[in-house]
């Protein structure tokens, strides 16, 4: 049993989830309580999707389980199959129908349809949301092609020549709730078409069931997520020989490794080798004299695995920062986020405990933290400029404009994103070093917002300005009281009304009464 | 009893369980601390409602099971002896640490009652343990509350003093104007529960008189009844009607007289008449649907249709408790369909064949229907607002007549979303 305060990913199901809502006809039937729905705004909301996610939970009940709910499982899919008519059906269950073993899987495709149907067994009591959104989407994969396997003769990288047409690769892994994998997926296509390779399949964002059977059309898949594909690709490749890369594009130097990786398994003459230095502004602006200020910055870093890897190496070589501490919720990932950590000097941090990570970015004292919205939270407390760099999502890692991480405008939008908070902390001085000038009195806003100590001033301060009013009316004790219960941000708006309608009226105390007619009458 | 349609649907639910309701109960009581012995959906659940990362360590927390917690009970009661022992030892200021039952923990059976009598034993005077069930399997959304306030009952002291208790999580600020308003009217002993500290249980007797500030609590009345308690039969003070109504069965109750109440809220009312006109002008004839959820819905729909002139082409509970419901009911207009339960799939199809302008749904329907050009209001927000007494209707209004008012302001009518 583990104390959870917070956790970075959610259960297996939920990755599950990811998959089903990131592609085209196929549903999802969930044996699941109905409290499991919330699973829902994490689409709706956090993504914006205007679509609900494709997924029936069967919402079972107390009163069920002494009955029948094998029934209740078929009843759902068979009312979920004639409705949405899907090309394709992964039924599974969470952690509570885990426990009533009525495997759904199972019933269903005893059920007589003719579609193919995934049987989804994600152990909820030991595996978390990006295990099983990768064990989903290998799972898809094996059953939509396994038929195709024993006719298939192993694929060259090399096909495309035999074939006289451009290579084609497929890009594996980009998924909703992903860390900007839509502007990611945008930025690499656009890379490999500029290089003269096509894109077979984006999967699972955006592919059908009809997609994932042409991923052999390809010659080789790129594994943008390996947190997601890696399992995948690995199985693509011990069944249909197709070679997969390993480097991940985020950042100048591994974008051009990722671009040579590419070159090479496909057997391509790389012709623009200078012209790529130059494709983002990065390297120039992190030369230019005004970021000489950013040499040995001190930074810590938390993550996803890929995320976490990609930025250690950006910050140390592409900004010229000193990593000071590394760490992942991933266990997936932990042997290569040690493997980092070492070659940087510092001891890897694997937990899923958000605590512990506070706690050891507190004793790293860095400048800048890299880390997800929680490390942001947890900067704030601390007063320490903080940039997001991996999941888990909140609506503000899906911007409205295009902001990828990977690729060049991934480095162009690297550079801002993390350079931006620093000169604010800069500034963050400043304000420190001339808050008692008189052009401050009025407290200049920290964009850190309030830390600890500056909202109880705040409050302090209002409250001892929560005095009678220039015009000489009174504020009475319950007046006063009443205001007080006012939302410190919306308080001086009340106060001011509050006075306004007093002065209208001809009131000359004003009471708590007084306070609630002018809220009625402005409203 | 006016004419009302009852019907009862049964299929795919799209609604919270009820560990939802930790969010507002742990804001009620800053001493106490919620701790669900559940799975990582438990957690990740309330986290996803909570926004859990503006806390610096929030006061609920999951117990997670795991693997091996599943093969031995005897295990998981001495796993859970040592995450509440680290747990303690970690914030002693906590004085109620509620143990919250999840679907998981349920079905195993896991005897949370047991643990958490050998825990009052060994922390007594320290710390009292309580526990409940907000499982999805029993419990939707608000019923949550319902079972916290349940389990709390066998620990508050007996008195006959005669006193008013209001029953039903409040805001702050909501409960001060009730507590000044029935001072003004001759009602001076006046509590609540929940308190705002978890160990200033009011007491209860044959002398106490409840009043229901929230509809869901079906199962503490009836414990309170056991306890001799007078339970006064009211609609809930959901705008203006209710609200008044609510007083005038308070007033009743204590032998005050009606020309009393009268004199002491009318101009409470005449303000808020004022305050609701610019909502009215908006909400009045719009065709209103509501999704189950919060069972607020029906007093809602009272308020809305009686109040606001909203018309209304159904209303979904999840759970309807006629007697608890009967001076609400009673208020709705003839022919209101009431729908108790859910199938989530087939109430779409009649959200979209009935083209309502205002839809009250959960969060992860509000933005595909937003997206099909259907307005909404989201349900969970009616329990994170001081919506309740006369001096609110105007507020309550506006959550409604928002978002048709920025329909209005927003021009762009086809929408491509993502």
């Amino acid at each position: 049993m583990e104390l959870t305060l917070w956790t970075y990913e959610g259960p297996p199901h939920v990755g599950a989830m990811r998959i089903a809502s990131s592609m085209k006809d196929i549903h999802y039937v969930l044996h699941a309580p109905q409290g499991d729905t919330y699973a829902d705004l994490l689409f709706t909301m956090i993504e914006r999707r205007g679509q609900r996610p494709p997924v029936t939970y069967t919402t079972f009940q107390a009163r069920d389980l002494g009955g029948d709910t094998a029934e209740l499982v078929k009843k759902n899919i068979k009312e979920a199959v004639e409705r949405f008519k899907p090309k394709a059906l992964l039924v599974g269950e969470s952690c509570t129908a885990e426990l009533i073993q009525d495997q759904p899987g199972a019933l269903a495709k005893g059920m007589g349809f003719n579609m193919p149907i995934v049987n989804l067994e994600l152990p909820a009591y030991s595996k978390k949301e990006n295990w099983g959104a990768s064990e989903t989407f290998y799972q898809l994969i094996r059953t939509l092609l396994r038929e195709k396997v024993s006719s298939s003769e192993k694929i060259s990288p090399l096909r495309w020549k035999e074939l006289g047409r451009r290579p084609k690769v497929n890009i594996l892994g980009p998924s909703l709730l992903g860390f900007r994998c839509r502007d990611d997926v945008i930025e690499i296509q656009r890379i490999l078409s500029e290089q003269g390779i096509d894109t077979n399949v984006v999967a699972p964002l955006g592919a059908s069931p009809d997609d994932i059977e042409r991923l052999i059309d390809a010659e080789i898949n790129i594994c943008l997520y390996p947190e997601i594909a890696e399992a995948s690709c690995e199985w693509l490749k011990r069944n249909f020989g197709m070679e997969y890369t390993s480097t991940i594009p985020i950042g100048i130097k591994n974008t051009i490794e990722f671009i040579n990786e590419v070159h090479n398994k496909l057997d391509l003459t790389l012709t623009n080798k200078e012209e790529l230095e130059h494709k983002s502004k990065l390297p120039w602006y992190s030369k230019s004299v005004d970021s000489n200020y950013l040499t040995g910055k001190r930074v810590f870093i938390f993550g996803d695995g890929t995320h976490a890897i990609a930025a250690a190496k950006i910050a140390k070589e592409e900004l010229g920062f000193e990593v000071v501490g590394l760490g992942t919720y991933s266990r997936e990932m932990a042997r290569q986020v040690r493997a980092t950590a070492k070659d940087l000097n510092v001891e890897a941090l694997i937990t899923n405990n958000y605590l512990e990570v506070e706690d050891a970015m507190k004793k790293a004292a860095p400048e800048l933290v890299l880390g997800t919205q929680m490390e942001r939270h947890s900067a704030k407390r601390l007063g320490i400029p903080c940039s997001v760099i991996s999941t888990p999502m909140h609506v503000q890692d899906v911007p409205a404009r295009y902001s990828p991480q990977m690729g060049w405008e991934g480095a162009n939008v690297i550079f801002d994103d993390w350079v931006h908070p620093l000169m604010m902390g800069l500034e963050e001085h400043l304000i420190d070093m001339f808050k008692h000038d008189f052009e401050f009195v009025d407290g200049h806003q920290s964009h850190l917002g309030h830390t600890a100590t500056n909202t109880k001033d705040i409050l302090n301060s209002d409250e001892k300005k929560e005095k009678n009013s220039k015009e000489g009316i009174i504020w009475t004790e319950s007046g006063r009281a009443e205001l007080i219960k006012v939302p410190f941000f919306v308080r001086g708006k009340v106060k001011t009304n509050t006075e306004k309608y007093a002065i209208l009226r001809g009131i000359p105390e004003i009471s708590d009464e007084t306070l609630y007619d002018a809220k009625a009458y402005f409203s | 009893m006016s004419k009302v349609e009852f019907n009862k649907e049964a299929g795919p639910r799209e609604v919270f369980c009820g560990l939802t309701s930790i969010v507002w109960l742990h804001r009620r009581m800053p001493d106490a601390f919620f701790l669900v012995v559940g799975s990582r959906t438990c957690a990740h659940l309330i986290q996803s409602a909570a926004g859990v990362m503006i806390f610096a360590e929030p006061r609920f927390g999951t117990a997670i099971l795991e693997e091996k917690d599943l093969a031995g009970l005897a295990d998981a009661h001495e796993e859970l002896d040592r995450v509440v022992n680290d747990l303690i030892a970690r914030r002693p200021e906590i004085k109620t640490l509620f143990l919250v039952g999840s679907c998981p923990s349920e079905v195993i059976k896991l005897d949370l009652a047991t643990v958490a009598e050998k825990l009052n034993n060994r922390f007594l005077g320290q710390v009292r343990f309580v526990n409940y069930s907000g499982s999805g399997i029993e419990t939707t959304f608000t019923q949550g509350e319902d079972g916290a306030l349940k389990a709390l009952i066998p620990l508050m002291e007996s008195s006959n003093e005669e006193k008013l208790l209001l029953v039903g999580t409040l805001a702050n600020n909501v409960e001060d104007r009730f507590k000044k308003i029935f001072g003004n009217l001759g009602i001076s002993n006046v509590e609540s529960f929940p308190p705002r500290q978890s160990t200033e249980l009011p007491k209860i007797g044959k002398n106490t008189k409840v009043l229901l500030t929230q509809p869901y609590l079906s199962e503490t009345v009836r414990d309170l009844k056991h306890r001799g308690c007078e339970i006064i039969s009211a609609p809930f003070p959901l705008g203006i009607e209710g609200s008044t109504e609510w007083f005038l069965a308070a007033a009743k109750a204590f032998k005050i007289s009606e020309l009393k109440v009268h004199e002491i809220i009318s101009p409470l009312i005449n303000r808020a008449k004022l305050a609701l006109e610019s909502h009215k002008e908006i909400l009045k004839g719009k065709r209103l649907f509501l999704l189950p959820e919060s069972q607020l819905e029906i007093s809602l729909a009272r308020f809305l249709h009686n109040e606001c002139e909203m018309d209304l082409i159904e209303v979904g509970t999840p759970y309807l408790n006629k007697e608890l419901m009967k001076e609400e009911i009673n208020l709705l207009p003839d022919n209101t369909k009431i729908v108790e339960g859910q199938h989530v799939e087939k109430q779409l199809d009649r959200v979209r064949e009935s083209n309502p302008d205002l839809v009250v749904c959960g969060m992860g329907l509000a933005n595909p229907l937003e997206a099909e050009g259907i307005s909404t209001k989201w349900s969970i927000e009616m329990v994170f607002s001081p919506i309740h007494g006369i001096d609110q209707a105007a507020d309550l209004a506006g959550l409604f007549s928002k978002p048709l008012r920025r329909n209005q302001i927003l021009t762009t009518k086809t929408l491509v979303t993502h």
